[in-house]
């Protein structure tokens, strides 16, 4: 019978495996064996060059700020996404004034709310993406941002938003943010609504505020949600190309101010003389440093588990 | 028959791949670098004769791949329809935007399709194309006889420039660059009437019209930051024209100390001096081409340095009575090597033909059609641009944008400049030395900077050894 059981297991897991195999794990050693050559994508043939690639972005300026730009995006547009999202779902699910018989409500208004937040989601990046660029209009009478800074009487404050160099990248963070609060706003509730009511309770009898509410019952027993948002956005703003790409002037400038390693990959791989090696040398630093961070999270959030 | 044989092959192959990736993985690792198509795949030939002198192949399938933007593809599409019923097939239409992401794995493979516009923000860089060998030299289409006259040459026909704006170091000419763009300042004909302005011919004229202007609320320049090579279209010619052809081709070729030049000198110093005076339209550095135009049609600013598309690319937020006119390059005045009347143009648009195509002779064929009197008609008058063909906007009704760039045009005469960096060096022009520019014109470095920086950039590519180098022949 043994016999049958291994016959059972491979049988199942032979097709996912050679799936991921295919879909998963040849990429990257092709992408490894690319960056060692010195490919330009365009024809079939291709030499090795040892690990020259390698040695040129190590050299590269411009790939070390592109680094630089993602480990800020790393740092900053995760913990601000994930501290609005738990803050609205708080809001939404457990922050409102009680009424009748439920011990835990959320503000009035709350489901409307939801599809507020959730709205972003929907919409594609492009869409995103172009719609903020209109915003970030800088002409003081078209630009909105600008023409309702000016009407609330802040007409000091306009700015030229992406074309300002010490702005623009701190713009598109902002977009992030809004472009994905939304899902988090949601998957935090679900977290929140398998939390039990008599935990609240209890907390509620022995006279916990809401903001002791949340830090000390609400956090700590949706810290896996938490966790896996964390690597989530993580893997979101390592990326950040879509939103680079469309929104920043000059190709991730003003004076490569916003270039993030993927676009500058994107452009090495298909504009600047097609260097399809090079290119993939810069895959394989961004595969390290993601695997570096999804590993670290993991390890930092790892904790004993409440059950209930 | 030959497409027969292919199919089976392909189901073959596709059956083999799918028997041998469920075992192992690993097979497939040389996947995406492997060579997919036959070299020695048939090539269709016809007999050549008067009436098809590029030996085109009745029947034969031909595969148009285009770029689908700006101009639209019904212009290609049109030229189609011809070859369609002159050679009893119907070629295989894709018009995207997506050019290179979607031709690379083509060309990679050693399947692209015939003919191609490579044109577009995510086109192939047709120079690393043409090194690769990929590309068809387009000689035996110069050497054709045109459609409407047979005593003629293609190469008789096309404006001066064209072929040497798709040769790239040598002799052979891999791109047919079908549009004819006028570069300049652009500016409201009705504007400067109803002002009582001129178009400025000097640098001194610029900054006094801009005082004016700016007295009455509006800026002088406004550029889109999101692209600022766009100011490049006039500051590059402007060395020409301040410094003679020498000047612009010395940068063209990247030569030692090429910018750090008295005419780059004066010319980046005016710009410094527009931008110390505050005459560019505030928070042009963060506007997209579209917001800027919208800007400018809105009577903000007076002049755009931008190209003759701009007519058909505007035409949604352009007033009726607008009178759209380009002017040619402003200069420091008498002392400069080129007088007034110097204007940029230069062909665009590229269109290529692949080497190792199924069949090439039907994409040289298709673009004899496109150059022919009934389809330079029918781009003129849809798209509002001109083509490579000279004469070919003779006796069309233009509008007022086109007239006043053909105009200028037949008026500059021999004293047409042309900077080649702008198509050798992209990113070194665009993103390089854009950036100096963006950071130029907000007033953030000097001139003095931007050339020292500039210099610095030309110096870098020049030594890169991925970066293929042109020169001026």
């Amino acid at each position: 019978m043994r016999h049958g059981k291994y016959r059972f297991i491979i049988g199942f897991l032979a097709i996912p495996l050679a799936l991921y195999g295919t879909l998963v794990i040849s990429p990257f050693v092709q992408d490894f064996q690319i960056s060692l050559t010195d490919w330009t994508g365009l024809t079939p043939d291709k030499h090795y060059i040892g690990f020259d690639n390698y040695r040129k972005i190590i050299h590269d300026h411009l790939f070390w700020q592109s680094l630089w730009h993602n480990v800020l995006l790393l740092l900053i547009v995760p913990i601000v996404t994930l501290a609005f999202g738990l803050f609205f779902a708080f809001m939404l699910n457990v922050g409102g004034r009680r009424k009748g018989s439920a011990s835990v409500a959320g503000v009035r208004g709350s489901g409307f709310y939801k599809i507020v937040f959730f709205f972003p989601q929907v919409l594609s990046v492009t869409v995103i993406a172009i719609l903020w660029q209109q915003i970030y209009n800088p002409d003081p009478e078209e630009g909105v941002l600008n023409v309702i800074l000016k009407d609330v009487g802040l007409g000091s404050l306009t700015q030229s938003w992406l074309g300002d160099p010490k702005l623009a990248l701190a713009c598109i963070m902002a977009v992030m943010v809004w472009a994905n609060v939304g899902f988090y706003v949601v998957l935090f509730s679900a977290g929140m609504s398998s939390i039990p009511t008599e935990i609240y309770e209890a907390a509620l009898l022995d006279g916990a505020k809401r903001f002791t509410t949340f830090f000390k019952v609400t956090l700590p027993l949706l810290s896996d949600t938490v966790a896996t948002g964390w690597v989530y956005m993580g893997i979101i703003a390592m990326d950040a190309f879509a939103f680079v790409q469309l929104m920043s002037v000059n190709n991730g400038g003003p004076n490569e101010k916003t270039d993030v390693v993927p676009l500058l990959l994107y452009k090495t791989a298909f504009r600047d003389n097609s260097q399809y090696g090079l290119a993939a040398a810069m895959g394989v630093a961004m595969l390290v440093v993601t695997l570096l961070f999804a590993v670290l999270t993991l390890r930092l959030s790892r904790r004993e588990r409440i059950e209930f | 028959m030959g497409s027969e044989i292919n199919r089976r092959d392909a189901l073959k192959r596709a059956m083999a791949v799918g028997l041998v990736a469920i075992p192992s993985a690993s097979v497939l690792t040389a996947c995406a670098t492997s060579s997919g198509g036959d070299k020695n795949k048939p090539v269709a030939t016809g007999t050549k004769s008067a009436a098809n002198p590029l030996g085109v192949k009745n029947g034969a399938p031909l595969e148009a791949f285009v770029f689908k933007g700006g101009f639209g593809d019904d212009y290609i599409k049109s030229a189609e329809a011809v070859y369609n019923s002159t050679y009893g097939t119907t070629v295989k239409h894709t018009g995207t935007q997506a050019i290179g992401p979607k031709l690379q794995p083509r060309f990679a493979n050693n399947t692209p399709p015939d003919f191609m516009d490579n044109s577009g923000a995510d086109n192939l860089d047709t120079a690393a194309l043409a090194k690769e060998g990929k590309l068809l030299d387009l000689t035996p289409l110069l050497n054709a006889p045109t459609i409407d006259d047979p005593s003629k040459k293609v190469s008789d026909v096309l404006i001066a420039g064209t072929v040497q704006q798709g040769q790239f170091g040598s002799q052979a000419m891999y791109a047919l660059n079908y549009a004819f763009t006028v570069y300049g300042s652009w500016y409201s004909n009705k504007l400067f009437k109803e002002k009582g302005w001129t178009y400025p011919q000097t640098f001194d004229e610029a900054i006094a019209l801009g005082a004016k202007a700016k007295a009455a609320g509006i800026a002088l320049f406004t550029y889109p930051g999101k692209y600022p090579y766009y100011v490049h279209f006039d500051m590059f010619a402007q060395f020409g024209k301040v410094g003679g052809k020498d000047v612009l081709n010395a940068i063209d070729d990247l030569e030692d100390g090429a910018l750090q030049v008295d005419a780059v000198k004066q010319v980046v110093q005016y710009y410094e001096e527009l931008a110390a005076k505050k005459l560019f339209l505030a928070g042009s550095e963060g506007k997209t081409h579209i917001q800027m135009q919208t800007d400018w049609t809105k009577y903000k600013a007076a002049l755009v340095a931008d190209g003759s598309w701009v007519e058909n690319e505007a035409a949604p937020t352009m007033p009726k009575d607008f009178d759209l006119a380009v002017g040619p390059l402003v200069g420091g005045g008498p002392s400069d090597k080129l007088p007034f009347g110097t204007v940029y143009a230069a062909a665009g648009e590229p269109f290529i033909v692949a080497a190792n195509g199924k069949n090439p002779a039907g994409g040289m064929e298709l673009l004899r059609i496109m150059l022919s009197k009934k389809q330079t008609d029918n781009f003129t008058n849809t798209i509002k641009s001109l083509t490579c063909v000279q004469g070919a906007a003779d006796g069309l009704t233009l509008t007022p944008g086109l007239a006043s760039a053909s105009a200028a045009l037949k008026a500059a005469g021999d004293n047409v400049l042309n900077a080649r960096i702008q198509d050798w060096y992209v990113k070194l022009n665009n993103e390089t030395i854009g950036n100096l520019t963006a950071q130029l014109l907000t007033g953030q470095i000097n001139a003095a900077k931007w050339i020292e920086q500039a210099q610095k950039a030309c110096d870098a590519t020049k030594k890169d050894s991925s970066v293929p180098k042109f020169k001026h022949v």
